[in-house]
């Protein structure tokens, strides 16, 4: 059975509660790969986690996207790979040109931390397999720089093309879009759908102890999609 | 990086400067009319003469200057800190490394301390508080512990004032900037509002750290032939003498001090945490210390000290930021993210090697001798050349202190006669919208405080934060409390109150307390009614220690804490914030404020009258500060803190909470707001003997020192009520859990509130000063 | 070999919202400044570069517009300035 691959960048910060929620939500051996590597070891999939990589210098995600190893990566989603991006991980996927758009400071100028809801919008990818459409998510956030921005024509196509997968929900909670996200968009895939980028934290909703379990099909549909049999 | 060049060799020994013994060394002599310039007295500055055996350089005279300073040398509070209890069977390191251990059990042990960043944070809040963030972090992972949760105890002056939101924004900017970044999660603390805290507030940051038994580290420089590996950001003039700035009484000057303050840089710290643990987990590493307050002075001076060796330092190879650094400047800069580390013998390329690959400067700067002296040379020139000893052993003084009769006054006031309000649930929605009991959501949720996947207990829900230990049943609890009003009033009844406060908010989640770090902040020791309050609650916090068998295992102390005001110079509230750390041997059972079951009976446990003495309620509806603090009977203390402990421990109980500021009308308010069901209780008559109306003012919003409340099913109600009846703790059921209003009767007053105006009261406050 | 000094401008493009140039702008007005508007907060980089005029801003294009700056959200303002003597 493949394993999957953390990424590490110096400033991740989410890397071993990535890692922690994948082992026990999956069984799967969890390997992390320093990001002055060039290879990924023969994973099955790759994670980029959260965390402030190089500190979010410059922008966030944009030090981390220039490393060695995201040349790596860039190359595995371009053979199909999975590629699962959470918060600083989706913006260093966006900074890589990985995933169309960017992420922005948020509206209210202050990092935010709080449980909101999303919305599952698709069920047809397979970084999504399990979930249904219209399946309402309890998911933590917690950053500075979520704000999903992309030009008009980008987003219609992102839409047109199924590719927004995780919507903020506004309607079901007056602060329930917390960064002031273009199109209430908290995630999105991209490649060949085998890329997904998310600003809310499935990792940190793996165990009911810690609150809520609502991430762990998007850590199981993942490690599936990485050829391992969770 | 991978272009990186190739190590270079380590300094063999013959490659470092020496000179013999008793050289003088080179450079500018002061005398004894430049004392006060390096923080000394006319009579220290003799001592440092006499130790010398001659007039020392200005280096010389400016390191012991800050290594004899308060913040350093505690030359004003080491013999009052004497009488602390440091010892018990959990104590793995007491007091004199970078922070205390406690035992967790399983082989774990939580590294703890509380540290103040009050005079930074008053003329740069946000680099201020930030970098009182990391100043503590590097204290924990010095032990060899992962740092793993973040709680600030935090003071303002006027929420009403401009100065105040400024104040406060900055702060809290700065300490999420930092923890955010560094990936630590701030789980909880406190924020209290007082108008002596307006031109000085207090920033008290404490952090926990988790290791195990096995790798707990010592700041030690190790054996004689050792090399001192200078390792993280370069020396700038950042915080030029900090050490003696934070001990000075701040005015005016400190807006032309700014250039002084640090910057902090978390993304550095986060590789030299990673990197240090990295080292020590695999057995590289000798001694380690962070260079904190008086940055190499006090880093390298305490590891030579504890290990009774001396140090020959070159300062030629310390990296610096800016050109045309003297000795002086570079031995006390304060720039941050810096640390001091020795290698194991013969594991010196390993250790570098390592650091190295975490992208760190790593320079060889000095080599540990036997000599018994802290020498600099700068190149082969001899600079400086002190005793370790003496430059570590600040001389101490016991002054005399008497209480001010303006306190003594206000707490022996009668408080008979004061009418009762006209509107008891207007009463209560002004205290919950008062600032110091309203809700920080607006704040915690501008903190990360979920990263590393431990918490069980998120901030707001619980007297405590509860962070679960990965791969053990157990889980950790922590708390930071003072009530300073109570300290200002009685010191030593009121410091005694923060330790019983915080013990039974450990209690109220189902911890058993097992250790206290303390930082205690107060005015200019040299007054006398300061002193008094210094050790009046010193003594307090002994007393209470003693009885809660919670030994201090270290602390901070910061003094001149102090403003300007029209009658001249006035001392801000004293206060000695109480850290206190706790640990549930099941984290399945635990307990939270929010009342989670319609129907649910409500308890109060406990013994002791409530009483308006000091009371927020006093303060806010009157606008009176006196009266005597709640009564205190420290066995009743303990009685209840380990009961109620107990029940959560038993899984007897999942819903408790402290009565604690605003009485027991704020604490059921508290619990219904965070459960979003509504109470209806009546208090017993009997609860401080009724008497006449103020009694029943006294029910609802009286505050008391061994009191809690508790909501448990009905079926639960006879095994809850035997079990604290076990313990020797009284039990009375005061109403049930459900629907969306507050109501409370005690006596001939009662209100009746709806939930949902509670609720915006209590959220609106912060809310809206952030904006 | 010339030295030229590069200043690098920053600043979100006109279709992002900019929440501290509204914040910084909302102040100003709180402040009775009346007649400020269109406030906009980017951020300025600095940078030395050697080589022969043509080849240096050519090389400054690539590091701003790729690497400075995310064209997705941000525009950038490039000045070069020989150093003289160098």
């Amino acid at each position: 059975m493949p394993h999957l691959a953390v990424l590490r960048f110096p400033g991740s910060n989410c890397d071993d509660d990535a890692r922690h929620a994948l082992e026990r939500v999956t069984g799967a051996d969890v390997r992390f790969v320093w990001h002055a590597d060039s290879d990924l070891g023969g994973a099955g999939g790759v994670l980029v986690p959260g965390g402030f990589s190089y500190g979010d210098y410059l922008r966030s995600g944009a030090l981390a996207a220039q490393s060695p190893v995201m040349h790596a990566v860039r190359a595995f989603a371009e053979r199909g790979g999975p590629v699962l991006g959470i918060c600083n991980g989706f913006q260093v996927l966006t900074e890589a040109g990985m995933l169309p758009g960017a992420l922005a400071r948020n509206e209210g100028l202050a990092f935010v931390c709080r449980t909101v809801t999303v919305e599952v919008q698709r069920d047809d990818h397979p970084l999504l397999a399990g979930l249904r459409r219209g399946q309402r998510l309890r998911l933590p956030v917690a950053h500075h720089d979520g704000r999903y921005v992309a030009d008009d024509a980008t987003l219609d196509a992102l839409e047109a093309e199924g590719r927004v997968v995780l919507r903020y929900l506004p309607a079901a909670d007056p602060d329930g879009n917390p960064n002031g996200a273009m199109r209430d968009i908290a995630g999105i895939v991209g490649g060949r759908g085998n890329v997904l980028g998310m600003m809310p934290h499935p990792e940190r909703a793996a165990e009911a102890l810690l609150g809520g379990e609502d991430g762990v099909p998007l850590l199981r549909a993942f490690a599936r999609a990485a050829g391992v049999s969770a | 990086m991978s272009d990186r060049p190739a190590l270079p060799p380590l300094v063999p020994d013959g490659a470092w400067p020496d000179a013999p013994v008793g050289a003088v060394p080179v450079g500018v002599v002061v005398d004894r009319t430049k004392s006060a310039t390096f923080g000394l007295t006319p009579e220290e500055f003799d001592q440092v003469v006499g130790h010398l055996g001659r007039l020392p350089a200005a280096v010389e005279a400016a390191m012991f200057g800050a290594l004899w300073s308060e913040h350093c040398g505690y030359k004003n509070s080491r013999p009052l800190l004497r009488r602390l209890p440091t010892e018990g069977p959990q104590v793995l390191q007491g007091p004199g490394e970078n922070a205390g251990v406690v035992d967790v059990g399983d082989g774990w042990g939580v590294a703890f301390k509380m540290e103040s960043h009050n005079h930074p944070s008053a003329v740069e809040p946000v680099q201020g508080a930030a970098t009182g963030v990391g100043g503590i972090l590097r204290d924990i992972f010095a032990m060899g512990a992962r740092p793993f949760a973040v709680l600030d105890a935090l003071r303002f002056g006027d929420l009403a004032t401009a100065r105040t939101r400024y104040l406060l924004h900055g702060v809290v900017e700065g300490i999420a900037g930092y923890g955010n970044a560094i990936g630590v999660p701030t789980v909880g603390g406190e924020i209290a509002f007082h108008p002596s805290y307006q031109e000085n507030p207090l920033v008290n940051v404490m952090a926990l750290g988790l290791l195990r038994h096995e790798e707990l580290q010592s700041g030690t420089v190790g054996a004689v032939g050792h090399v001192l590996l200078y390792v993280g950001a370069k020396t700038g003039r950042d915080g030029l003498g900090g050490a003696v700035f934070a001990s000075a009484d701040l005015s005016a000057a400190s807006d032309a001090d700014r250039p002084a303050v640090q910057v902090g840089d978390p993304f550095l710290e986060k590789l030299l945490l990673e990197a240090c643990l990295e080292a020590i987990q695999a057995g590289l590493v000798a001694g380690i210390q962070d260079m904190g307050a008086a940055g190499l002075t006090s880093s390298v001076g305490e590891m030579a000290h504890r290990a009774r060796l001396g140090v020959d330092l070159d300062l030629a190879r310390v990296p610096r930021r800016e050109p045309g650094m003297t000795p002086l400047e570079v031995m006390l800069s304060e720039s941050q993210e810096r640390m001091v580390l020795t290698a194991v013998p013969g594991r010196e390329d390993d250790l570098i090697g390592l650091l190295r690959r975490w992208e760190l400067d790593v320079v060889p700067i000095g080599v540990v001798r036997d000599h018994g002296r802290f020498r600099l040379f700068e190149g082969d020139e001899l600079v400086a050349d002190m005793p370790v000893g003496p430059l570590n052993d600040a001389p101490t003084y016991v002054r005399d202190g008497r209480e001010d009769p303006a306190a003594s006054a206000a707490r022996e006031r009668a408080l008979d006669g004061l009418p009762p309000p006209a509107d008891a649930g207007a009463a209560l929605l002004d205290l919950l919208a008062d600032p110091t009991i309203a809700s920080k959501r607006a704040v915690y949720q501008r903190y990360d405080h979920q990263v590393m996947t431990n918490t069980v207990v998120l901030p707001g829900a619980a007297d405590a934060a509860v962070l679960r230990l990965k791969g053990s049943d157990r889980a950790v609890a922590a708390t930071v409390d003072c009530n300073a009003r109570y300290v200002g009033l009685a010191p030593r009844h009121g410091a005694a109150l923060a330790v019983v406060e915080a013990a039974r908010n450990l209690a109220a989640v189902g911890a058993t307390p097992l250790g206290v770090t303390d930082n205690l902040n107060f005015g200019n020791p040299t007054v006398p009614e300061v002193y008094f309050q210094m050790a009046e609650a010193v003594e307090g916090i002994r007393e209470a220690c003693l009885a809660l068998r919670t030994p201090v295992t270290g602390g901070n102390v910061s003094l001149y804490n102090q403003y300007r005001a029209i009658e001249g110079v006035r001392a801000v509230l004293p206060t000695p914030t109480i850290g206190m750390v706790g640990v549930l041997p099941d984290v399945r059972r635990r307990a939270t404020m929010a009342l989670a079951r319609d129907g649910d009976a409500l308890v109060l446990l406990g013994e002791g009258a409530p009483s308006l003495g000091a009371s927020s309620y006093l303060a806010r509806v009157h606008g009176l500060e006196a009266g005597a603090p709640p009564t205190l009977d420290l066995a009743a203390a303990e009685r209840l803190v380990t009961t109620l402990a107990g029940l959560v421990q038993a899984g007897l109980v999942d819903t408790a909470h402290d009565v604690g500021d605003g009485g027991i009308a704020v604490a059921l308010a508290e619990m219904a707001i965070a459960g979003g069901r509504g109470v209806d209780a009546e208090l017993p008559a009997n609860l401080a003997g009724h008497d006449d109306a103020a009694r029943d003012v006294a029910d609802l919003f009286g505050e008391a020192a061994h009191l809690a409340l508790v909501a448990v099913p009905e079926a639960q109600l006879a095994a809850v009520t035997e079990a604290a009846e076990a313990g020797g703790v009284p039990c009375h059921r005061v109403g049930r859990a459900g629907g969306d209003r507050i109501a409370l009767r005690a006596g001939a007053l009662g209100l009746d509130v709806a939930l949902a105006d509670a609720r915006d009261a209590f959220e609106r406050t912060i809310a809206e000063a952030l904006a | 070999m010339p030295e030229f000094r590069a200043v690098v401008h920053v600043m979100l493009r006109r279709s992002i919202l900019d929440p501290q140039g509204r914040a910084v702008e909302g102040t100003l007005h709180r402040l009775g400044h009346a007649g400020v508007g269109d406030v906009r907060v980017g951020k300025r980089i600095e940078l030395t570069l050697k080589g022969e005029r043509d080849a240096v801003l050519a090389q400054l294009r690539q590091v701003a517009e790729r690497v400075l700056s995310n064209p997705v959200m941000e525009d950038v303002e490039l000045e070069l300035h020989e150093i003289d003597g160098a």
